[in-house]
C-alpha cells in the first residue's frame, strides 16, 4: 500500500484479482487482509443442524428484539460448522428478518467469524505494544518457521492457522496467543510453545 | 498498605464459587440496597464521587441520574466488558476470579436506574470470562439474586450475557449499542445521549465492569467511607494494569492518585533487566499520550492530574519502555493497532489513521523523507474533533505526543535512512 501524497486525495484501486493484492499471500487463507475492502467470499457451507436452529431460536428469545441474536446466531453457525458459510448466513438471515446482504455486512465487520474453512486449530498472536515490547516477534517467526506458513496460512496437512491479533488483553502475561478459545500466557522461554503445538492432535 | 477491596478474592480458592462468595460476606450489599428506594442508592453512589472506570471517568451518580423519570420504555442497563485498549486486562481479572463481585455490582446499579433487564457485552475473545460470569448468572438465579422477585423484595431484575466479536470499537458505547442490535459496530451522533434514548431507543445507561464492582462497597460501608480512599475528586480504589518492561507486570490494586513511580518501581519491582533505564511511560492505555521518563517523576496516577500533563488516565493500562525501546517502532505498533480497529464510518478517521500508520512505517522501515513529521501533525489536526466519536482523537493525540516528544529520533530515522536503534 503506498500512501497518497498529502492533497490528492489518495484514490487506489485495488487490483480485481485478490493475488495481485499485496500483502494477498496467494493460497493462503486471508482471515485478516490489509486494512480496506476485503471481497467477502464466504464459502458455500452446509444447512444448519436441527440442533443449532433450536438454539438460535432460544436465543432469539432473550432479546426484545430479535435482530439482537445476530451476532449470538453467527456464533452458533461458526462452532458447528468451523465458519460462516452463504448458506449459514441466509437461514440466519431467515430466522432473524433482515437480509442476508446484511448478514454479510455484519459478518465481515467482525474479525472473529470466518468466512471460510480454517485450520483444526487457530492460532492467534498477539502483537500489540505490551506483547511487542516482551518478545511477540520473536514468538511469530518460530511459528512460522516451525509450522512452514506465513501470517495468514494454513499449515498443508489442514491442522493449524497461524494469524497475528491486535490486543487481546492478556497484557500482563505477555508475550500470548489465544489458541482457538483459549488463552496462552508468558511464553518466555520459546519452549513453552512448542510443548503446547506438540500437546495437540 | 490500603485494605484491598475489588481484588480481595483473587486468588483466594473457589473465588468465582458463589458458595465462596458468600462465605466472604458476598451479596450483603444488594440484600440492604434492594429494600432501599432506587433513588437513595443512586444518592449514595453520586455521594461518593465514583468516576467511570472505562477510561473516561464521568461521574456514575450524576450520569444515573440523566435517566428519565417517567419515560413510559423499558430501561437498560449496559455493562460494558469489551475490554479492548491495549495495556489493559483488569475487566477479564474481575469477571474471571470474581464474577459475583461484579454481578452484585450489576444488580444493585440496575435497582438505581429501575432496569429491568442489563446487558452485560463481552469481547468475543474473552471466552474463559463470558463462561464464568454465565456460571455465576445460573448460579445466582437459583439462589434467587436475580430474575424475578429478588430476595421476595419485589424487584425484577434480568442479566443477559452477550458475547461481541471482535471489534475495539463496541467498547465505544454507542457502538456497543448498535452491536447489541445485531448491527456493525458503527458510532452514532449524539445527542440524543444513551440515557435519553439508547438501546431500541429506550432509556440505557452504560458502565464499565469495574466502575460496577465499586458499587458493593460504596452500599456496604457508605459514600463518605469510600470517599476517605484516595484523593478529592478521585476517590475510591483503582485497578491499575502494569505491563511492559518490568519484573512482575500485572494488575495491581491501589488507591486513586497513587504515585506513577511508586506502581513502577514498588508493586512493579522496577524494570525487568538490571542496568536498563526508563525511556518512557504510556500511563492509561494506548489511546493516552506518552510520557518522557523526565515525566514520570511526579504524577499521581488520577484522572485530573493526568489531565492536567496533557495526558490521560484512561483505562490505567500503564506500559513502560526501557532505554532500548525504538520510539518510532513503538508507535508503529500503537497506530497498526488504530489503523485496523477503525470503524470505517468517518473519512478523516478511516483515511488519516491508515495515512499516519504508513508514513511511521515508512520512517521505521528506512524510506522516511523530510518533511514527514510535518505532514503526520498536519494529518493528526485533520482527524481531531472531526469525526462521530473520539476514537480519531485516541489515535491522533498519541501519534502527536510521540512525534513531538522523541522528535529527533524520527529526524535520525529519515536523516539516516534507517532504524538507529538495534533490535533488542
Amino acid at each position: 500500500m503506498s500512501e497518497p501524497r498529502a492533497g490528492t486525495g489518495g484514490l487506489k484501486v485495488l487490483p480485481s484479482d485478490p493475488s495481485k493484492i499485496p500483502g494477498f499471500a496467494a493460497g493462503s487463507v486471508a482471515l485478516r487482509g490489509p486494512a480496506g475492502p476485503e471481497g467477502i467470499a464466504p464459502d458455500e457451507g452446509k444447512a444448519l443442524t436441527a440442533g443449532s436452529r433450536l438454539e438460535i431460536d432460544r436465543l432469539v428469545a432473550l432479546y426484545p428484539d430479535r435482530r439482537s441474536a445476530l451476532l449470538p446466531a453467527l456464533w452458533v453457525a461458526q462452532k458447528e460448522q468451523g465458519f460462516v458459510g452463504s448458506r449459514a448466513m441466509e437461514e440466519i438471515a431467515a430466522k432473524l428478518d433482515v437480509s442476508p446482504a446484511f448478514v454479510a455486512g455484519v459478518v465481515s465487520f467482525y474479525t472473529m467469524y470466518q468466512t471460510k474453512p480454517i485450520g483444526r486449530h487457530l492460532i492467534q498472536v498477539c502483537t500489540t505494544l505490551s506483547c511487542y515490547l516482551r518478545g511477540a516477534d520473536a514468538v511469530v517467526s518460530h511459528l512460522r518457521k516451525k509450522l512452514g506458513v506465513e501470517v495468514g496460512g494454513t499449515t498443508a496437512d489442514g491442522k493449524f492457522t497461524l494469524v497475528t491479533v491486535e490486543c487481546l488483553g492478556s497484557c500482563g502475561t505477555a508475550p500470548m496467543l489465544q489458541l482457538n478459545d483459549d488463552f496462552h500466557e508468558n511464553l518466555d522461554p520459546i519452549a513453552k510453545v512448542d510443548a503446547l503445538l506438540d500437546s495437540l492432535k | 498498605m490500603a485494605e484491598k477491596l475489588l481484588t480481595r478474592n483473587v486468588g483466594v480458592p473457589g473465588s468465582a464459587t458463589l458458595e465462596v462468595y458468600e462465605q466472604r460476606g458476598g451479596y450483603q450489599a444488594l440484600r440492604k440496597a434492594i429494600t432501599l428506594p432506587p433513588e437513595s442508592v443512586t444518592d449514595e453512589v453520586k455521594k461518593s464521587s465514583l468516576r467511570g472506570r472505562g477510561g473516561a471517568g464521568f461521574p456514575t451518580g450524576l450520569k444515573w441520574t440523566f435517566m428519565p423519570k417517567d419515560s413510559p420504555k423499558p430501561r437498560y442497563l449496559i455493562v460494558n466488558a469489551d475490554e479492548s485498549e491495549p495495556g489493559t486486562f483488569k475487566d477479564r481479572l474481575l469477571m474471571e476470579e470474581d464474577p459475583h463481585l461484579c454481578l452484585e455490582g450489576i444488580l444493585i446499579s440496575a435497582h438505581a436506574i429501575r432496569a429491568k433487564t442489563a446487558f452485560v457485552y463481552v469481547r468475543g475473545e474473552f471466552v474463559r470470562a463470558l463462561r464464568t460470569m454465565q456460571m455465576a448468572v445460573d448460579d445466582a438465579r437459583k439462589k434467587g439474586y436475580l430474575g424475578k422477585n429478588i430476595l421476595g423484595s419485589g424487584a425484577d431484575i434480568d442479566v443477559v450475557m452477550h458475547r461481541g466479536a471482535g471489534a475495539y470499537i463496541c467498547g465505544e458505547e454507542t457502538a456497543l449499542m448498535e452491536s447489541l442490535e445485531g448491527k456493525r459496530g458503527y458510532p452514532r451522533l449524539k445527542p440524543p445521549f444513551p440515557a435519553v434514548a439508547g438501546l431500541y431507543g429506550c432509556p440505557t445507561t452504560i458502565n464499565n465492569v469495574e466502575t460496577l464492582a465499586n458499587v458493593p462497597f460504596i452500599l456496604e460501608r457508605g459514600a463518605d467511607w469510600y470517599l476517605t480512599i484516595g484523593r478529592e475528586k478521585n476517590a475510591g480504589p483503582k485497578l491499575y494494569c502494569l505491563s511492559g518492561h518490568l519484573k512482575r507486570p500485572g494488575v495491581y490494586e491501589a488507591p486513586l492518585g497513587t504515585q506513577l513511580m511508586t506502581l513502577v518501581n514498588e508493586m512493579g519491582g522496577g524494570l525487568w533487566k538490571d542496568g536498563r533505564k526508563l525511556k518512557a511511560i504510556v500511563p492509561g492505555g494506548a489511546s493516552a499520550p506518552v510520557l518522557t521518563a523526565a515525566e514520570c517523576a511526579d504524577v499521581p496516577m488520577d484522572f485530573d492530574s493526568l489531565a492536567a500533563r496533557k495526558s490521560m488516565l484512561g483505562s490505567a493500562g500503564v506500559m513502560v519502555m526501557d532505554d532500548t525501546v525504538c520510539m518510532v517502532r513503538a508507535l508503529e505498533r500503537i497506530l497498526r493497532f488504530f489503523a485496523h480497529e477503525s470503524c470505517g464510518q468517518c473519512t478523516p478517521c478511516r483515511v488519516g489513521v491508515s495515512w499516519i500508520h504508513r508514513i511511521v512505517k515508512r520512517i521505521e522501515d528506512g524510506g522516511g523523507q523530510s518533511g514527514d513529521c510535518e505532514t503526520m501533525l498536519d494529518v493528526c489536526d485533520n482527524m481531531i474533533g472531526k469525526t462521530i466519536c473520539v476514537f480519531a482523537d485516541a489515535a491522533a493525540l498519541p501519534a502527536m505526543a510521540f512525534v513531538n516528544k522523541f522528535r529527533s529520533e524520527f529526524e535520525d530515522h529519515i536523516k539516516q535512512g534507517r532504524c538507529t536503534l538495534p533490535e533488542a
